[in-house]
């Protein structure tokens, strides 16, 4: 049995929009991270099911997904080493205690 | 053994990347080898390196008018050439703002410093020359991971963690909006190679959506109003030559690329990108204008100034012409000196006194005079008063959106344009004529620092009344 294609589009998207709204409301730094992924991992969907249902002999949108894959894992290291450097400073990693940039 | 000699052949047309990572191979090796003593020479040995870099970037020159490499992954041309010597230049000034700064709160790690710049600037070489957009998200991510641990530098510094907790998630949430419209763009492209894109055109609302998604992920980059919320706090709480950094070379190179993509990937969309642009602009002008008034903090200050300057430059996007292209890039060239002018000597005096602040300013004349005055120098020619650097810059800009007949556009920009003389000029107002009980006492500058500043008030003075930089300019530009 087959699959159509829209049904992983429409999952891709729903994907991606939890994710930009969890980026909006989670007020925990680990939380906007993970809803960073969820936006990642959708983008991904996308390009390996265009790749698999539309151009399926070549291999384009499958190497993308993997470089996303790949550097999502460096960008997601060097973010966790900056939010425990901020919990080092501040002793919590709530969103609201990093406001004390302002004049 | 074809297929080898192919792909060596092809790093032959990569000069400046190649030579870029010899330098930065050799400035790692050299912090790690060069032990407790040698510390004290490494700096002037990094600085050294990317100098002998830098005037090699200028002998370089292309045989046709463009080339690719890698099957189409890589292409250059001249102005690919011109647009990553001008960003060296602007690295080796931070460079030099960041030498005393290095020296004395940074001692440990200045290896490190000069190796994550580089790398930020290899990325942005790569996003720069890039003709398939796998290497063009590689070279921005390569930009942009290490500028996060960079604006992270001062580890016991809160600032300094709060601007990289903001920067890295607004970064990487800003690469995911806009891999989502790269997605959109292969799926309905078929292909990810510009030149490719650009012939398999559709007119399809989902090609539109796709461009969008890309130009909300750029407009991160380059701090466009609305997506410009963590500018002001990442550019405040970062180290001061990070924050230079960040403000001229990051988004000079995050412009060129989107206007490269804009004028060969979506050539066909010039109406519906320009139409986008258009309001982006209007709302970045005014919205960076109205907000830098009230800052107290001059690296604050700047930072909503330079959200401003960069609806400016999108002014020679916008056009997508050759001439709009020369504008751009003459303005990114300008800037970079005005800009850095102005971060120089906030950083000279932040790290001798630690002082940022506006009122700290008031009677700097009468204890710093030539500090003073460059800093002068810098406002005026940031808000575009003649005959200095930043007047050319704004009325070639000017005239390239002239051309497309965008009068009502201009028009906006020029009302602008006053009311950001308003602003630069309370700087200027500050130093000159307030008085202060406790000024900022007389500062013995370090010799770096004094070669950067020399460097960048003879540009900000002659560039403009240098023709043929334009010229030549013009004469390697290309667009629609």
């Amino acid at each position: 049995m087959n699959i159509p294609v829209e049904y992983f589009l429409v999952l891709s998207t729903l994907l991606f929009f939890i994710g930009v709204f969890g980026f909006i409301v989670r007020k925990n730094l680990i939380g906007i991270l993970m809803s960073i992924e969820l936006v990642l991992n959708a983008v991904n969907i996308n390009f390996v099911v265009f790749n698999r249902f539309l151009y399926p002999d070549k291999l384009e949108g499958f190497i993308y997904g993997l470089f996303v894959i790949i550097v999502a894992a460096a960008e997601t290291a060097v973010a966790i080493a900056i939010i425990i450097n901020v919990y080092r400073n501040m002793k919590n990693i709530d969103v609201n205690s990093i406001k004390e940039l302002k004049n | 053994m074809d297929i080898i000699k192919e792909f060596y052949s092809g790093f032959s047309i990569m000069n400046q990347e190649v030579s870029l990572v010899l330098v930065l191979v050799f400035v790692l090796l050299a912090d790690l080898f060069c032990g407790e003593k040698g510390k004290k020479y490494l700096q002037l040995l990094a600085i050294a390196a990317f100098a002998l870099n830098v005037v090699y970037g200028f002998t370089l020159k292309v045989d046709s008018t463009y080339q690719d490499s890698f099957a189409g992954m890589y292409v250059t041309s001249d102005m690919h050439i011109l647009v990553k010597n001008i960003l060296n230049v602007g690295t080796l000034l931070v460079f030099f703002f960041a030498h005393y700064w290095n020296e004395h709160e940074n001692r440990s790690q200045s290896g490190e410093f000069y190796f994550l710049m580089l790398s930020t600037l290899l990325g942005m070489y790569l996003m720069i020359s890039s003709g398939n957009f796998l290497l063009f998200y590689i070279g921005l991510e390569t930009a942009s991971i290490p500028m996060a641990a960079m604006v992270a530098f001062n580890k016991k510094a809160h600032e300094s963690a709060e601007a990289a907790a903001k920067y890295i998630l607004t970064a990487a949430f800003s690469s995911g909006v806009m891999l989502f419209g790269i997605s959109l763009i292969y799926g309905t492209y078929g292909t990810l190679y510009y030149n490719e894109a650009a012939n398999a055109f559709l007119a399809e609302p989902l090609q539109i959506m796709a461009m969008i998604f890309f130009m909300a992920g750029m407009g991160f980059k380059i701090s466009l109003v609305p997506f410009h919320l963590w500018t002001a706090d990442t550019y405040q709480g970062a180290p001061t030559p990070v924050t230079a950094y960040l403000s001229v070379m990051s988004k000079g190179a995050a412009v060129f690329s989107f206007l490269y993509i804009l004028i060969t990937v979506f050539r066909n969309y010039a109406e519906t990108w320009q139409n986008i642009l258009w309001w982006i602009i209007v709302v970045t002008i005014t919205v960076g204008n109205l907000f830098a008034i009230r800052q107290k903090n001059l690296k604050r200050f700047l930072a909503f100034s330079s959200i401003s300057q960069a609806g400016y430059i999108l002014l020679g996007v916008i056009a997508g012409t050759p001439q709009g292209m020369a504008a751009t890039v003459f303005y990114i060239f300008i800037y970079l000196f005005t800009n850095l002018a102005a971060f120089g000597i906030i950083s000279n005096i932040e790290n001798q006194t630690g002082k940022v602040g506006m009122d700290d300013y008031n009677g700097l004349y009468s204890t710093n005079p030539k500090l003073a005055v460059i800093m002068m120098l810098a406002m005026f020619s940031l808000g575009g008063i003649p005959f200095f650097a930043g007047f050319f810059s704004k009325f070639f800009i000017f005239l390239a959106a002239t051309q497309k007949e965008m009068y009502l556009l201009v028009f906006i920009a020029l009302l602008n344009t006053i009311i950001s003389l308003f602003y630069y000029l309370l700087v200027v107002k500050a130093m000159f004529i307030k008085e202060s009980t406790n000024p900022i006492k007389p500062i013995k500058s370090d010799a770096m620092s004094v070669i950067g500043l020399a460097i960048c008030t003879i540009g900000m003075i002659v560039l403009g009344f240098i023709s043929p930089i334009y010229e030549y300019m013009s004469s390697i530009s290309f667009g629609i």
